[in-house]
């Protein structure tokens, strides 16, 4: 397995803000990485900065064991594409126009596209299941809409890294597990390495084979999804009370989170042998009716 | 499906052709009609058959008319074009340079250089440049920051900047005592009346480059308009092409400021109605706003010359007339 990005003690300042302390990791090609923690971690500036958005002050990213500050834009957009949480629709694009703009890193200074370009566009179109959109305006098209033909924008850029920042933070649940489902089908048919952004940890889980946590700019925990979801790093990182259970489908960890009110119930949560042995937190289960859900 | 390599350029052509078309037209127009004579077959006479001409209407048409209507339309579609660069680069459809107080910086420029009795050329529009490029320099600064996608402070901070411009303008004019002053006002208010043909050849000189320039960057424009991140990750340097981009446009706003003052509202006015006819591909919108502003400009000036019983309105005036109401009419409707 080959490294698609590897970042070595790596330092950010925004101003005298210490955003991201040494941080150090790889991420290998066809990973589905998902990067999670609290508000003001330093997710997004992270991710930023592998798309060569924000530049670092201390340490090195290596894409495909070039170093970053090598590429030029181009180039570099040929390795790394981009899908943001949302694009302002202020100037509205036709999907063909948007779409078509994913070709611009191969294409010269006017973008003059080609059939074989309008045919890339169109099966990333149809490969995102938005293809009967491709002469509607970007404006005319509901948030889950936008957001797949964003997705297709990048497919359509034929990059081996695809970046998604929290691209289900503004869905509703049908299109979020839409939009994790194309992703994964994006990772194990084409080999595209996915770094995503999640505040949503049971997606995380579900669909990351690798998670970063982080915590204040600092590596908090990487691994598995059940070597990070564990109840001793949620923990101390989020600062809240949860209970992390097996979630029925898939007997991936499960993170639940415990309104006040539940906090003292005994019965329900046993906050003692919690914070004494936090391995047993995996078995642990509530004292509710055990829910079957049936496998699909 | 017919997008190939050949179909959008199909489309820039069919548009450019439909437009260049109205903008003969119009300055046909501008030729034929006027307070000596009216008509399209003098037009003809001095152009193709100068036997048949009357010397005297010919000379009318040839040296007062033609100059005129082609310094309108090169005015027309540097303030046009100059709109619908600033509209993308601050991603916002009510940028204008008029609006934002660019052209009040340059007319400031060129009022000093008049009084300190320079010629047009290179002086007062050097001058001219310098004024617009501190008004820019000023605009970016309060815009950006924090705040560059909030329209009503970008906007106020246009208004702003542009009443200080004008209180400016005011403090010059009241300081000068001499006939220069009926002169700086009427020029002020967007004046052509004054156009020859060196200078309709001297402002094409200086614009013809600038819009072959924003043409070759008008791809960039469109990925630009996704927003600077994007941008960045889709392979466009960003800074190098925003200042290219604004620094063109206020050479093309100095330059027209200087040659005829300020004209009002143009940039506002084609650019939008051209973005709801043809979309948002700033390829086929570029040569759509120099051609279409062309013609706006020209049948302004036209309207400008003849409406009035005697004499003459400043172009600028008309424009205002039209265009004012048009933005109050964008802002209702804007959303935020």
């Amino acid at each position: 397995m080959t490294s698609s990005i590897k970042i070595t003690n790596l330092d950010y300042y925004y101003d005298d803000y210490h955003v991201l302390k040494n941080i150090d990791f790889t991420v290998q090609q066809g990973d589905f990485f998902i990067i999670i923690g609290p508000n003001g971690s330093g997710k997004t500036t992270l991710i930023k900065i592998i798309a060569g958005i924000f530049k670092q002050q201390k340490g090195d990213i290596f894409v495909f064991d070039k170093n970053l500050q090598s590429y030029s834009r181009k180039k570099l957009a040929q390795k790394i594409a981009l899908v943001p949480q949302m694009i302002s629709a202020d100037f509205p694009f036709t999907v063909k126009e948007l779409v078509l703009m994913g070709r611009s890193p191969y294409l010269g200074l006017l973008g003059l596209d080609k059939q074989e370009d309008l045919e890339i566009a169109k099966q990333a179109l149809f490969f995102t299941g938005v293809e009967e959109f491709i002469d509607r305006r970007m404006d005319h098209l509901s948030g889950g809409e936008r957001q797949r033909i964003l997705i297709a924008k990048a497919i359509c850029q034929e990059t081996e890294i695809i970046l998604l920042d929290e691209p289900t933070a503004a869905l509703d649940l049908a299109h979020q597990i839409r939009i994790m489902d194309l992703m994964e089908e994006l990772q194990q048919k084409k080999n595209v390495t996915i770094i995503m952004i999640s505040h949503d940890l049971n997606l995380a889980a579900m669909y990351g084979n690798r998670l970063l946590l982080l915590d204040n700019g600092k590596i908090a925990s990487i691994g598995s999804p059940a070597d990070v979801l564990t109840f001793k790093n949620l923990e101390k990182t989020y600062r809240c009370k949860l209970l992390i259970d097996k979630n029925p489908v898939g007997q991936y960890p499960r993170v639940n989170l415990v309104p006040k009110k539940f906090i003292n119930s005994s019965s329900f949560l046993r906050n003692e042998d919690e914070l004494t042995s936090p391995t047993m937190h995996h078995s642990f289960r509530p004292s509710l009716p055990d829910l079957k859900v049936k496998k699909f | 499906m017919a997008l190939n390599r050949s179909s959008i350029i199909k489309r820039i052509t069919i548009v450019s052709l439909i437009l260049f078309i109205i903008l003969i037209i119009a300055i046909l127009a501008a030729l034929a009609i006027g307070s000596t004579s009216t008509g399209i077959m003098p037009v003809y006479h001095a152009l193709f058959d100068h036997e048949d001409a009357n010397a005297m209407t010919s000379a009318i048409i040839l040296h007062l008319r033609l100059p005129r209507a082609l310094l309108a339309a090169l005015v027309g579609a540097a303030l046009s074009l100059g709109g619908l660069v600033f509209q993308a680069i601050l991603r916002n459809p009510l940028a204008e340079p008029y609006i934002l107080g660019i052209s009040g910086g340059s007319a400031i420029g060129a009022i000093i250089g008049i009084l300190m009795g320079l010629s047009r050329f290179p002086g007062v529009s050097l001058l001219s440049f310098t004024g617009s490029l501190i008004i820019l320099f000023l605009i970016v600064i309060i815009s950006s920051g924090h705040s560059i996608l909030k329209k009503d402070s970008l906007l106020l901070a246009g208004v702003m900047v542009n009443s200080f411009c004008s209180a400016v303008i005011m403090f010059l004019i009241s300081m000068t005592q001499d006939s220069r002053l009926h002169n700086i006002m009427f020029w002020l208010m967007g004046d052509l009346s004054l156009a020859d043909v060196n200078q309709a050849g001297i402002l094409a000189a200086i614009l013809l480059p600038c819009f072959i320039l924003i043409f070759l960057l008008s791809n960039s424009m469109n990925i630009l308009l996704l927003g600077k991140e994007m941008a960045l990750t889709m392979g466009i340097s960003v800074k190098v092409i925003t200042l290219t981009l604004l620094i063109t446009t206020s050479l093309m706003v100095s330059a027209t400021v200087s040659n005829c003052g300020l004209v009002g509202f143009v940039g506002l006015v084609i650019p939008h109605i051209l973005r709801l006819s043809l979309g948002s591909d700033h390829r086929v919108l570029v040569p759509a706003c120099i051609l279409g502003g062309g013609a706006y400009m020209v049948i302004c000036d036209l309207m400008a010359r003849t409406l009035p019983e005697q004499g003459e309105m400043p172009a600028g005036v008309i424009t205002a007339m039209i265009g004012a109401p048009i933005f109050i009419f964008l802002l209702k409707k804007s959303k935020i």
